[in-house]
C-alpha cells in the first residue's frame, strides 16, 4: 500500500510540520508524503484510538462539492453515477456509496453529504480517494447536465477524530457537536475555526470527519492535540482499524473488477434504486441481488497466529482454490490474524471451513461474519 | 565472540562452530512492531542468503536469509508466543535460530560492527 517516502516530487498535506514535530515516519501514498505511523508505532496507535481517540491526517483525500440549482437536480445529476439514493438524503445527513463504471464495478467509494444549511440546497459535498480523485472529477465532469457544476477544494485539510473519546476531545471545542448522530453532519466553528463536520470515519469507532481551510488545520490539529485523550495516529494503524472494522480500502477490496452486490455493500444501494435502476451497471448488479452474486467478500479467520496478506489464495480443504484475500495481516484489538477476500459463493457462509495458502502452506482458517471489531457508532 | 552482519540485516553471532542468528535493532525499528516470527525446523539445513525463517510486522510480513551456510540446531520458540522480543531485545532474547557452520570462510564476506553501523548511517 505504500513505498519509504522519497523527498522528490511527493505532494504535502497543510500538516507536514505537525508531523515532523510529533516524529512521524513518512511514506508515499497516492503521490502523497504522508505519516505512516509516529513514535510509538502502529500496534499502540491503533490501540489508543481504541481506547480514547485518534487524530488523522487525511488531507490527501479528494474533497469537491456538486453544485446545482436545487436538491432534486443535483441529486439526480449524482444518482446517474451512483447507486445510492440521493434523493431522499435529508439536509445534514450523510451516505456512503459508490462511481459505478458501465459494467457495475466499481471506480471509487465516496462519502456524499447534503449540507445542513438550507442556503446550501443543491450542494452535495463529496469525499473520494486520494489515488482516483483526478479519475472521478474527470469522470464526473464530463457526465454532469447542464446547470449542475463539479467544485473542487483542493485548499481544504481534512482531518479525523475517532474513538471513543471524540466526542469529549471534539465537544471540548465544540459542544454542539453532541447532538449528531452517526452519519449526520453540520458546519460549526471549533476554536473560532469554521469547520464541516461529520459524525463518520473508518475504524468503527464513534467519530468524527472535519473538514477546515488548509490555512486553519494545523490550529486546529494543535488545538486537538492539546487535549491528552488525542494522539496522531497515522496510515498503518488506519489500515489495521478499517480492516478489523471490516471496511473496504479502495484497490483493494474493491476495484472495477468488483460489483458493490460481489463486495457486500448492497446495504448501500436502497430499495427504490434497486428496484428502479437507473445507475451504470444496473441490469448487472440487479441481476445479482435476485440470483446471487458468483463470488463473495467475506471475513477469513485464520485458526493460527500467522497472518494471511493480499493475494493470499483461498482454497477449501481439499485444495480446490475458491477466492483471493484482498486486505489481511494482524489485527491489534483481535490480538491475532484478519482477513477478508473473495471467495465463490458455495463456501461464502459463516463457519465454512477453507485454508488460506500461505508461503505455499495450507493454513486453516474460518468464514466469519464481519466486522471483527465491534462497531461502536453512535446510532441517532 | 565476534558478531557479523549482511546487508539484509541480520546478525550472526559466533560462538565456537555456532552462530545464532537474528536481525539487528536497526531491522527491528525499521519494521515496527513484530506480531510473528516463522521459525525453521531444527536440522534443516540452509544455504547462505537463502530463506530461513520469516518477520512479520502489522504492515508487511519480511524474509529472515540466513546470512551462511549451514544447519539449524535450535530455534527460539519463546517467539512463537512473545513475538515482540524481537523489538524488545533484538540481540540478546530475541535471536531466530543457531546454526552449525558449514564454512566459517563465508564470514569473511559480511560486515564487522563498524562497517555495519556505517552501512546504516549510509542508508537512513
Amino acid at each position: 500500500m505504500a513505498e519509504p517516502a522519497a523527498a522528490e516530487s511527493l505532494l504535502e498535506t497543510p500538516l507536514q510540520g505537525e508531523h515532523a514535530a510529533a516524529g512521524a515516519r513518512l511514506v508515499s501514498f497516492a503521490g502523497y508524503a504522508v505519516p505512516v505511523q509516529y513514535a510509538t508505532g502502529i500496534l499502540s496507535e491503533h490501540l489508543w484510538t481504541r481506547e480514547h481517540a485518534g487524530l488523522f491526517d487525511v488531507s490527501h483525500m479528494g474533497q469537491a462539492a456538486l453544485i446545482g440549482p436545487d436538491h432534486a437536480t443535483t441529486a439526480r445529476a449524482l444518482e446517474a453515477l451512483v447507486p445510492a439514493d440521493i434523493l431522499n438524503l435529508k439536509p445534514g445527513r450523510q451516505r456512503y456509496t459508490q462511481l459505478l463504471d458501465e459494467n457495475g464495478g466499481i471506480r471509487d467509494d465516496l462519502m456524499v453529504t447534503r449540507p445542513a444549511n438550507p442556503l446550501q440546497d443543491g450542494e452535495l459535498l463529496l469525499v473520494v480517494n486520494a489515488s482516483t480523485k483526478e479519475a472521478d472529477y474527470a469522470h464526473m465532469a464530463a457526465r454532469l447536465p447542464a446547470g449542475v457544476e463539479l467544485r473542487r477544494f483542493d485548499d481544504r485539510a481534512l482531518l479525523a477524530l475517532q474513538g471513543p473519546q471524540a466526542e469529549a476531545v471534539l465537544g471540548g471545542q465544540a459542544p454542539d457537536i453532541a447532538s449528531l448522530a452517526f452519519m449526520q453532519a453540520a458546519e460549526t466553528m471549533i476554536g473560532g475555526i469554521p469547520a464541516h463536520i461529520s459524525r463518520s470515519g473508518y475504524t468503527g469507532e464513534d467519530g468524527f470527519e472535519i473538514s477546515v481551510p488548509a490555512s486553519r488545520a494545523a490550529e486546529l490539529w494543535r488545538l486537538l492535540m492539546a487535549d491528552e485523550q488525542a494522539r496522531p495516529i497515522g496510515l498503518g494503524a488506519r489500515d489495521s482499524l478499517r480492516l478489523e472494522a471490516g471496511l473496504c480500502l479502495y484497490g483493494h477490496d474493491i476495484d472495477t473488477t468488483t460489483s458493490p452486490v460481489e463486495a457486500g455493500l448492497t446495504w448501500s444501494i436502497q430499495k427504490r434504486r434497486r428496484e428502479e435502476g437507473g445507475f451504470p451497471g444496473a441490469a448487472r448488479i440487479q441481476r445479482e441481488l435476485r440470483d446471487g452474486p458468483a463470488r463473495l467478500r467475506v471475513g477469513l479467520k485464520p485458526e493460527g497466529r500467522a497472518p494471511a496478506r493480499e493475494g493470499t489464495v483461498v482454497a477449501t480443504p481439499d485444495g480446490r482454490e475458491v477466492g483471493k484475500v484482498t486486505s489481511g495481516g494482524f489485527g491489534p484489538s483481535v490480538n491475532g490474524p484478519v482477513a477478508m477476500g473473495y471467495v465463490a459463493r458455495e463456501v461464502a457462509t459463516p463457519g465454512t471451513k477453507l485454508h488460506l495458502v500461505v508461503r505455499g502452506k495450507p493454513l486453516p482458517a474460518q468464514v466469519v461474519p464481519m466486522p471483527f471489531a465491534p462497531h461502536r457508532y453512535k446510532r441517532g | 565472540m565476534t558478531t557479523r552482519y549482511t546487508k539484509d540485516h541480520e546478525y550472526i553471532r559466533i560462538e565456537g562452530d555456532t552462530g545464532i542468528v537474528g536481525i539487528t535493532d536497526y531491522a527491528q525499528s525499521q519494521l515496527g512492531d513484530v506480531v510473528y516470527v516463522e521459525l525453521p525446523p531444527v536440522g534443516k539445513s540452509v544455504a547462505k542468503g537463502g530463506e530461513a525463517a520469516v518477520v512479520e510486522s502489522v504492515k508487511a510480513a519480511s524474509e529472515v536469509y540466513a546470512p551462511v551456510s549451514g544447519e539449524v540446531t535450535a530455534v527460539n520458540s519463546a517467539l512463537e508466543g512473545a513475538p515482540g522480543t524481537v523489538n524488545e531485545s533484538p540481540v540478546e532474547r530475541g535471536w531466530f535460530f543457531k546454526l552449525k557452520l558449514a564454512n566459517t570462510a563465508e564470514l569473511d564476506g559480511l560486515m564487522g560492527e563498524d562497517e555495519y553501523r556505517d552501512y546504516v548511517q549510509s542508508i537512513s
